[in-house]
């Protein structure tokens, strides 16, 4: 690899790495072909993990960090003074290829700084697809930022060769988007998720490829004044109109080159997990977000407590749930039960009462659960009325401190 | 049990012996690995003969007590549950020597009625064996994850090597993710219990050693750089990062020598980040280049065409896009199906059989075909092959949505003053919605700037039988005359 191009590399990975969407999952499980390369399973894989703890599965860069819009999160705004970089389309499939050999990686995630037009960006990055897929038979993964503004036809012509396409909210009020993203247009961006929403249903129906992993999005959280309650509220309402796969959250970290608009301070990483856990919540454990907001203070989750917790503890006359005879929705609200444990424990109670380490054995959270749960030979005394028990349960509130 | 195909072992299974080690008790030797095809060889044999599993030593080691031979496979084949089927082979290739003993032991107790067994989770011994399938499964999930190829340098064709060191005796159940994914390629896997290699034939072999890997690669570097770019150091948190790769692993990961100095820089970048002082734009602001940023919309019917011209069909196989025909400031226009077999060859709207009839009942009526707006919803032909005849196929509503805004814009263009849909398909890329001819015909509200009315498509009349035809023709030229007065 000459040093021209590793320089490029350097620069459109670093501008790339604050986009959180970047899983490999979802996309139809595909082989090589004779003389292709590739293959996707369904799953995703994690390729390595950088000392963030972040996963490292596709390669994750832009096809330009030159940008003409100017929000003042980005580190590539307009007005921001980072290095900035150009890869050709050729470029970034000889990367994309000579990584995935290596195993290297599962497939490319692009997205690009918007030069000249939204419709001269969209292109190129599907060109970038079109190449992968028609000229070197690739069938990893490929995920392609749409860009909002680009013309419709544009995006149908993306989801031909992308698993995924997303396009990112960022900010969640128009009142944020018009304060800190002057050429982002709410309306836009909707309208966008709302085409390859439909798009994706009809291509399922009539057993078509148009970005068969779903549409993602990412929402930055404290970059702006958007109450938790409100980002739950919101990220229900794109699930439920657009049929998103993911809300991606994105703490807002400090970047080289900051804007005057966003004081620079640690990213909130608690905040940050706190949301994911609420949202799974809504995803996989039949919470509503009135529950979530129920179990937050004044909009704002718990940062000390996890919000299944917080709401168990705000609804306490609903505990203990006797494991061998409640339903599986009351049994998903126990704090400590996973989603699997409980399918184990409904499938495993029809063969026999459980007792209490029959239960340990099927979830690893007992410690957590005990005091909300009774066992054929365990009831918690009087456990779920202490005053302290937030306090037994909870883990330090401050923020994990960088140094 | 399943028979599944058998893995090309190299090593034979050892024999099971009569050997007694004491009263009643069985020895089954097998060979040292994961040996799948002599478990259930001896698992089907030991069944019959109905040993308990209390009787039984399995010994993985070929043990030099028995004569190696192989196993005859005459127990009857075992009916198990899927559950315990798809058990078995993900607990073979597992370190601990005690596998075989509690597989057998859940097959003693499957096949002597407890048929639910698996579904108990809590119970000790399938709990135990979940935890030995998770190991398992963690593991060759790792494999496929953190294994790394090296390119062999010289010419010719690539070939990739890479040395991973597995927790289990996983090589075998580990290779067809690589064929699946690298079949194109030539590649080994060397391991330090056996070896894999791939030339469009999958072959193992014996152990390899970490130095028959080739040193150094052209994209190694380059990979290091992406990997130290990647990363975030404000968002530091080394848990997560060795809860999901664990450090047995780096030593064969190229990338993570990287990590040390990204963590000990970590701290003070980002705080350098958060501390530094945010700095005057040193561009100016582009105002031109904005604002042109804006007018990226076709201007006119002609760009519009240009682009609908160079793209893709959303199915392969037209031989050009068919563009709309007739004047920008038409009074009406026509909204067909999808262009034919002679459309495509010729590029042009309603020349075929059934744009012939158009032509004619559009005289009829008092229409100039030439002073109207044709075109169609749907920008290819889409065809199936019957013999050398290519046959016409109707464009699903995926294919009607993917052109629809170039229909939206380019009747935008020509801005009639009524739009005749031409049958359901056209009604749908209006509309949205399938709605059928029958009960729409007739002036029609599509929500748009201009008036509409819905009419059958002429290619329904040249399906009807001669004399239903003559019929539904008449009212055909009846609905455009209608339609002519509308756009008066």
């Amino acid at each position: 690899m000459d040093e021209t191009l590793a320089r490029k590399l350097r620069i459109l990975a670093d501008a790339a790495k604050y986009d959180a969407s970047c899983a490999s999952s979802g996309a139809p499980r595909r082989k090589a072909g004779a003389d292709g390369l590739g293959s996707t399973t369904g799953a995703g894989i994690c390729h390595a993990y950088t000392p963030d703890g972040r996963c490292v599965s596709l390669l994750k860069i832009l096809l330009t960090n030159y940008c003409l819009f100017d929000c003042a999160y980005c580190v590539n705004r307009r007005s921001s003074n980072v290095a900035r970089a150009r890869f050709s389309v050729e470029e970034v499939v000889t990367l994309t290829v000579e990584f995935y050999k290596r195993n290297y990686i599962e497939g490319l995630f692009l997205s690009s700084g918007i030069i000249r037009s939204p419709d001269y960006t969209m292109e190129t990055l599907t060109r970038v697809a079109r190449k992968l897929r028609r000229e070197h038979g690739f069938r990893g993964y490929i995920h392609l930022k749409s860009i909002p503004a680009a013309s419709p036809w544009l995006i149908e012509e993306a989801g031909l060769y992308a698993d995924r396409l997303s396009v990112n909210l960022e900010l969640p009020t128009e009142a944020s988007l018009i304060r800190l993203a002057p050429e982002k247009d709410g309306a836009a961006i909707e309208e966008a998720m709302g085409q390859i929403g439909e798009r994706i249903v009809q291509a399922r129906e009539e057993r078509r490829r148009f970005s068969p992993a779903g549409q993602s999005t990412q929402v930055i959280v404290g970059a702006d004044a958007t109450t938790d309650e409100a980002m739950i509220r919101k990220s229900a309402l794109l699930y439920g109109t657009y049929g998103l796969k993911r809300v991606y959250y994105s703490a807002f970290s400090p970047i080289p080159d900051a804007s005057a608009a966003l004081p620079p301070q640690a990213p909130p990483l608690r905040r940050e997990h706190r949301l994911y856990q609420a949202d799974w919540l809504i995803r996989y454990y039949e919470f509503s977000p009135d529950d979530v907001a129920g179990a937050a203070e004044g909009g704002m989750l718990a940062l000390d407590i996890d919000p299944k917790l917080a709401w168990a503890l705000k609804n306490r006359h609903r505990f203990p749930v006797d494991v061998n005879r409640a339903d599986r929705e009351m049994l998903l609200r126990v704090p400590g039960l996973g989603a699997r444990a409980v399918d184990a424990i409904v499938k495993a109670r029809r063969h026999g009462r459980l007792r209490l380490d029959d239960v340990a054995r099927l979830t690893s959270g007992l410690k957590r659960a005990r005091p909300f749960l009774i066992a054929e030979d365990f009831r918690p005394t009087t456990l779920t009325d202490r005053l302290d028990l937030r306090a037994k349960l909870a883990e330090p509130a401050e923020q994990l401190s960088l140094f | 049990m399943e028979e599944a195909p058998r893995p090309q072992n190299p090593l034979p299974s050892a024999g099971e012996g009569g050997g007694l080690l004491g009263r009643g008790i069985r020895a089954a030797g097998l060979a040292p690995g994961a040996d799948l095809a002599g478990f259930r060889a001896a698992a089907r044999r030991l069944i019959a003969a109905g040993v308990s599993p209390d009787d039984i030593v399995w010994q993985t080691e070929a043990a030099s007590l028995f004569a190696a031979a192989p196993i005859p496979a005459d127990g009857s084949p075992l009916h198990l549950p899927r559950a315990v089927a798809d058990l078995i082979p993900m607990v073979v290739p597992h370190r601990d020597p005690e596998r075989y003993g509690l597989l057998y032991a859940l097959i003693w107790r499957v096949s002597r009625g407890e048929r639910a067994l698996m579904e108990v989770a809590s119970d000790p011994l399938v709990h135990r064996l979940h935890r030995m399938r998770k190991a398992i499964g963690r593991d060759l999930h790792k494999m496929h994850a953190f294994l790394r190829f090296r390119r062999t340098p010289g010419e010719g064709p690539e070939r990739f090597v890479a040395w991973f060191e597995p927790d289990h005796h996983i090589l075998e159940a580990a290779a067809p993710f690589f064929v699946d994914r690298f079949r194109a390629l030539n590649w080994s896997i060397l391991t330090p219990e056996g070896s894999a290699h791939w030339d469009g034939a999958l072959r193992f072999g014996p152990p390899g050693r970490r130095e028959d890997v080739p040193e150094g690669d052209r994209f190694e570097a380059g990979w290091r750089d992406y990997y130290e770019s990647t990363f975030n150091p404000a968002r530091l948190n080394l848990d997560a990062m060795r809860a999901e790769m664990p450090r047995k692993y780096w030593r064969n990961m190229p990338e993570t020598a990287a990590i040390p100095a990204l963590v000990r820089a970590a701290g003070a970048r980002a705080r350098a980040m958060i501390e530094r002082e945010p700095t005057m734009p040193a561009k100016r602001d582009p105002v031109r280049a904005v604002a042109r940023m804006a007018q990226d919309e076709p201007e006119t019917l002609e760009a519009l065409n240009a682009i609908i011209a160079r793209s893709e069909p959303p199915v392969p196989g037209a031989t050009q896009a068919v563009l709309g025909e007739g004047p920008v400031g038409a009074r009406i226009a026509f909204v067909g199906e999808q262009p034919g077999d002679q459309e495509d060859r010729q590029g042009r709207p309603f020349v075929g059989p059934a744009g012939q009839l158009l032509s004619r009942a559009l005289e009829e009526a008092g229409i100039d075909r030439r002073e109207a707006y044709l075109t169609n919803a749907v920008k290819h032909f889409k065809f199936s092959l019957r013999g050398r005849r290519r046959i016409h196929e109707k464009p699903t509503a995926g294919e009607v949505s993917h052109d629809r805004w170039w229909l939206e814009r380019e009747l935008g263009f020509v801005g009639p003053k009524l739009v005749v849909a031409l049958g359901a398909t056209a009604v749908l890329a209006l509309t949205g919605r399938q709605i059928p001819i029958t009960r729409a015909r007739g002036p029609a509200d599509f929500h748009k700037a201009f008036e509409g009315f819905v009419t059958v498509h002429p290619s329904y009349l040249l399906r009807l039988p001669d004399e239903a035809r003559d019929v539904a023709y008449r009212a055909f030229v009846d609905d455009l005359r209608r339609a002519r007065a509308m756009a008066a």
